[in-house]
């Protein structure tokens, strides 16, 4: 046998080596990152408020707890890997310790900056410990309403995008549509689907699902649509049907320019979701910024953002996880 | 050398090809385009027959419709004394890109023509009796993108022959490999044909390839693609490139393609 052999090429060893380079430099920041979150605590508890605060011992105890356990990992992580990984995140410790003191002085301490536009950390830190029912009530409804919206937009969006790349007598009747009102934004439907369906929950699914459904129909076609025809003529002198062709080839074959679509759904889903929240849904993250708004209460109002943005990231998260879980095979293809 | 017994040969002997005054064309801004014009050729099961010709002439069309992709516009295919209705996996083709499908691994790719027949799950050693053929066996979990392109036209070689086909039909099949994995190849073409004993229609554009691997070598012409000449090579395995016959029949056969003045 005249075998040609060729390794096929290794791609894992750079990544561990650069991780362990950076150990013992991380480890000395993380030191620094502890003592730091530690005059922190001391900062907080010991000078006191000048405005009138309930929280400034729960402040003063997080950053307590948070230099500790820093210093710790820094000792621990001498002897432990996974310790030593926390050492990656020492910079950015370091910074929002600084950012914090800043903060805490203009505000809490000698009140520098207008209330109630500025709160306080620890008035930050009050949302949490106070009205975190209210909030976790909020951000349930919004994750239920976002998800079942999207995945019933994205099954949608996914079947009409296939039908047309797969059929032109589909593409007739559907492409005008889309042309048309597809580039819509799906806010614009919001009056008149809140007056259409009998609940503002269904009327925000189907706005959202909407948002969803238009980019990954549009970018599911395309995917379909440009698949190189050699795929089928492999696939048909090898005795394939039709529906193994859709399935078996056009799908897998676009699954790239799907994902495409399914971050711009998910995208245009979150606007749309705080958007419906605002307007017409009793409850939600968006209820809530538009109530805290109402109430003067910013403070509210920040810490429901920043649920907002980890809700949000997660969601973005999880997607690329599921992308990189299905298109493995594009590793070392496509540059990420 | 790998085991050459994967079945006994007589089981699995080649198609007979009959090609009966077959035009075809297409439309190309709205006029026609000649491409095949009453060509007849036919096959010997078990024949190796290499197809030479021009560029663009029209040879991988006359493929498509033996393979069933397209249908003639005019005359009769027959492979085996039924007529060619439509693809099958019985006729297989191998094409100049191997065309291997880059969300699945090589087995999986191999496994293709059983897969869409419902067969994988009984005859899942075939995959891997096909690989070890092509001498791909360690690279089955490898993606296309990880393999060399004469590895990657060898996949697609395994791909074709899990169906035991007993017409494999050659598209250019060594055309963009480079020329020491052309040479290794087209050893293994010979060894593979030997073994198993299909019919083999090829394209080339290769005048040595052709006279090295063909019983016969038809020539065509330049579009509307007519044949201009059939050569039989009557030398046996494994030829050598300098064999004073061949040397004569590469001379007649680039006279053919107006090219005889030059060499």
């Amino acid at each position: 046998m005249t075998s040609i052999a060729e390794a096929a090429p290794n791609r894992s060893s750079g990544a561990v080596l650069a991780g362990g380079d950076e150990r013992p430099h991380s480890l000395g920041l993380l030191v620094v990152a502890g003592i730091l979150w530690l005059g922190v605590a001391a900062l907080v508890l010991a000078w006191p408020d000048a405005q009138e605060l309930e929280r400034t011992g729960t402040l003063g105890g997080i950053a307590l707890v948070l230099g500790a356990g820093l210093l710790i990992a820094a000792v621990i992580g001498r002897f432990s890997v996974r310790a030593a990984a926390i050492g990656r995140v020492a910079p950015w410790l370091v910074a929002l310790a600084l950012a914090v003191t800043a903060w805490e002085i203009v505000t809490a301490k000698l009140d520098l900056l207008p209330l109630p536009f500025f709160p306080s950390p620890q008035a930050f830190v009050e949302v949490y410990t106070d009205d975190w029912r209210r909030l976790g009530d909020s951000l349930l409804n919004s994750v239920l309403l976002l998800v079942r919206g999207f995945a019933i937009g994205a099954a949608v969006g996914f079947v009409i995008g296939v039908a047309l790349g797969w059929s032109p007598k589909v593409g007739y009747w559907i492409h005008p549509i889309m042309r048309v009102v597809g580039p819509l934004p799906a806010t614009a439907w919001l009056p008149l689907a809140f007056f259409i369906f009998p609940t503002s929950g269904s009327a925000s699914t189907f706005l959202i699902a909407l948002a969803t459904a238009f980019p990954l129909a549009v970018l599911t076609w395309s995917g379909v649509a440009g698949v190189q025809t050699a795929y089928y003529d492999v696939a048909r002198t090898l005795g394939a049907s039709p529906r193994f062709l859709i399935l078996k080839v056009a799908i897998p074959a676009a699954l790239p320019h799907v994902f495409v679509g399914l971050f711009m759904g998910l995208g245009s889903s979150f606007a749309v979701l705080v958007v419906a929240e605002m307007l017409g849904v009793k409850s939600g993250l968006g209820w809530y910024l538009q109530w805290a708004q109402g109430w003067a209460a910013y403070a509210n109002m920040y810490g429901a953002l920043l649920v907002m943005a980890l809700m949000c990231s997660t969601l973005i998260t999880l997607l690329f996880r599921l992308r990189d879980r299905l298109l493995a095979w594009q590793k070392g293809l496509v540059k990420w | 050398m790998v085991a050459l017994a994967h079945k006994p040969v007589d089981t699995i002997a080649g198609a007979a090809l009959d090609v009966r005054n077959i035009d075809h064309g297409f439309a190309l801004h709205g006029d026609y385009l000649p491409v095949l014009e009453d060509v007849s050729l036919r096959a010997s099961p078990g024949e190796f027959v290499a197809l030479l010709g021009p560029s663009g002439c029209g040879k991988s069309t006359l493929l498509r419709l033996v393979a069933g992709l397209d249908r003639p516009r005019r005359g009769h295919l027959l492979v085996d004394d039924v007529e060619v209705l439509g693809p099958d996996p019985s006729r297989v083709v191998v094409f100049q890109d191997p065309t291997l499908y880059p969300w699945r691994t090589v087995w999986r790719n191999a496994s293709l023509g059983l897969e869409t027949r419902g067969l994988l799950k009984q005859h899942k050693h075939r995959v891997d009796d096909a690989l070890g053929l092509v001498g791909l066996q360690k690279f089955a979990k490898a993606y296309p993108h990880q393999l060399s392109g004469g590895m990657a036209q060898r996949a697609s070689l395994a791909r074709a022959l899990v169906n035991d086909p007993r017409l494999l039909i050659l598209d250019e099949p060594l055309g963009k490999l480079d020329s020491l994995t052309r040479l290794a190849m087209q050893g293994e073409l010979t060894r593979l044909w030997q073994a198993r004993g299909f019919t083999v229609l090829m394209v080339t554009h290769d005048v040595e390839e052709a006279l090295l691997l063909a019983n016969r070598v038809i020539v065509f012409s330049d579009r509307p693609a007519r044949i201009r000449a059939d050569l039989s090579v009557d030398l046996p395995f494994p030829r050598h490139r300098d064999h004073p016959e061949l040397l004569r029949l590469r001379r007649e056969a680039l006279g053919l393609l107006g090219l005889g003045g030059d060499w």
